[in-house]
């Protein structure tokens, strides 16, 4: 979608919920490296942890890539998986707006705990999901 | 099974056994992974030569030549010998490298000696040499996998026992119940703690239950809604939930989520917690009259 660098600076598979917790370490290691503030790391750790949960939940598994961006410094995610992708997305962000029993809140919870937020679904070919945090 | 065609190396590992054997002892003594700190010489001869007579009949069942796979029938004793040979010699304390690298010690004597049969057919030299040394290299490979298998049995393990003892319910006083939760709660560590809490309540006839998460690092939309199905479900019990520990940080996230706490009482520390505890079950907490002086 957007100008990342070619290489991720660490990349995690997603396929058991257990992997949610991988990833969201792997952010939290990322971003102790850029020497992050307390509440960014947890506003932004939140919100991988959504969307990685999302990726295995609704699209079966999937891959979340973590990317260090310059000017200024901070840490960009990308979640991709192969799922059925979502058919409105403007509804999918509505909080209370679930397909599985959950509260609903994921999609809408995450766009408002990150800097930037940049969705890509169609139906049939899978999500793509990038964040950026506060630099 | 069809016959495999009669090769070079099937030939000197049935005519040269012995000669094979001693070269590739000698070869692993040279490369310093024959352990004799753990191994006598005979011991270790024992075990080169049952798994080299292993190989050694497969060879008359299997064309080499062929793609090598390893995971099939026709492998099955040998997987069992390489299996054997492992367990044996890493019990003792081998490590994992000197395991390939005590396989692999096989491959130069073998080459020496096909360079011998076959130096008038440098043809047929390049193509046994090459079949042996895919053979030799899937056989380490197979070591390295059952390594990498038991290891990964080992952290599972930990892990499952790990569950086990991390939703500990406390009592802490009279109708007074903790559950202190630390680290991750996914759903089946969530379905754990719901069971031992709903248990716990019935047990000790309790009133309030405190659900502190000072050791939970980020609340997600699935955290809370286990935290919050939890303290319905303890509602149910005819008992009242307080949810404790939730940090700054947290309050502040779980807001920007959306998420509602509703009726659920919340508090800041365990010690404000607790305070609220013993109000609902009629105890107080006051200094003593300072008799020390």
């Amino acid at each position: 979608m957007n100008g990342a660098p070619a290489q991720p600076a660490a990349r995690v598979e997603l396929r058991r919920e257990r992997d949610v917790a991988a990833a969201r370490l792997a952010v939290s290691r990322a971003m102790d490296a850029l020497g992050a503030r307390a509440l960014r790391k947890t506003r932004f750790i939140t919100a991988v942890s959504e969307i990685a949960r999302n990726a295995l939940e609704h699209g079966g598994g999937g891959v979340m890539e973590i990317y260090n961006l310059e000017r200024p410094r901070r840490i960009m995610i990308r979640c991709r998986d192969e799922g059925p992708g979502i058919a409105d997305i403007d509804q999918a962000m509505v909080d209370g707006f679930s397909t599985a029993r959950s509260m609903g809140k994921g999609l809408g919870g995450a766009r408002r705990l990150v800097a930037a937020f940049r969705i890509e679904s169609r139906p049939g070919a899978g999500t793509t999901i990038e964040m950026e945090a506060d630099p | 099974m069809t016959a495999a065609p009669t090769t070079e190396v099937s030939r000197l590992l049935s005519e040269d056994f012995d000669g094979v054997l001693d070269a590739w002892f000698a070869t692993q003594k040279r490369d310093g992974v024959r352990r004799p700190d753990l191994f006598s010489d005979r011991e270790s001869r024992r075990q080169l030569s049952e798994l080299l007579r292993t190989f050694s009949e497969a060879l008359g069942r299997i064309d080499i030549s062929e793609p090598v796979d390893i995971d099939t029938e026709a492998w099955s004793e040998l997987r069992m010998a390489l299996s054997e040979i492992t367990l044996v010699r890493t019990e003792r304390g081998v490590a994992p490298w000197e395991m390939t690298a005590f396989m692999l010690a096989l491959k130069q004597p073998v080459f020496e000696k096909l360079s011998e049969g076959l130096a008038n057919t440098p043809e047929r030299l390049l193509a046994e040499a090459s079949d042996f040394g895919r053979v030799v290299d899937a056989f380490a490979m197979h070591i390295n996998e059952h390594f990498i298998a038991e290891r990964d049995e080992i952290i599972e393990r930990q892990r499952a026992e790990m569950m086990e003892l991390s939703t500990p319910v406390v009592q802490l006083w009279e109708r007074v119940l903790t559950i202190p939760l630390i680290g991750t709660l996914d759903s089946m560590r969530a379905q754990e703690v719901m069971e031992n809490l709903l248990n716990s309540i019935v047990e000790h006839s309790a009133e309030v239950v405190i659900v502190d998460i000072t050791g939970v690092r980020v609340v997600d939309t699935q955290v809370a809604q286990h935290l919050l199905r939890t303290a319905a479900a303890v509602r149910l019990m005819g008992a009242e939930a307080i949810i404790s520990g939730i940090s700054p940080k947290i309050a502040q996230t779980m807001v920007e989520l959306g998420v509602d706490v509703g009726e659920v009482t919340t508090r800041p520390s365990i010690r404000a917690a607790l305070d609220e505890a013993f109000r609902r079950v009629g105890f107080r907490i006051s200094r003593v009259e300072d008799t020390r002086v």
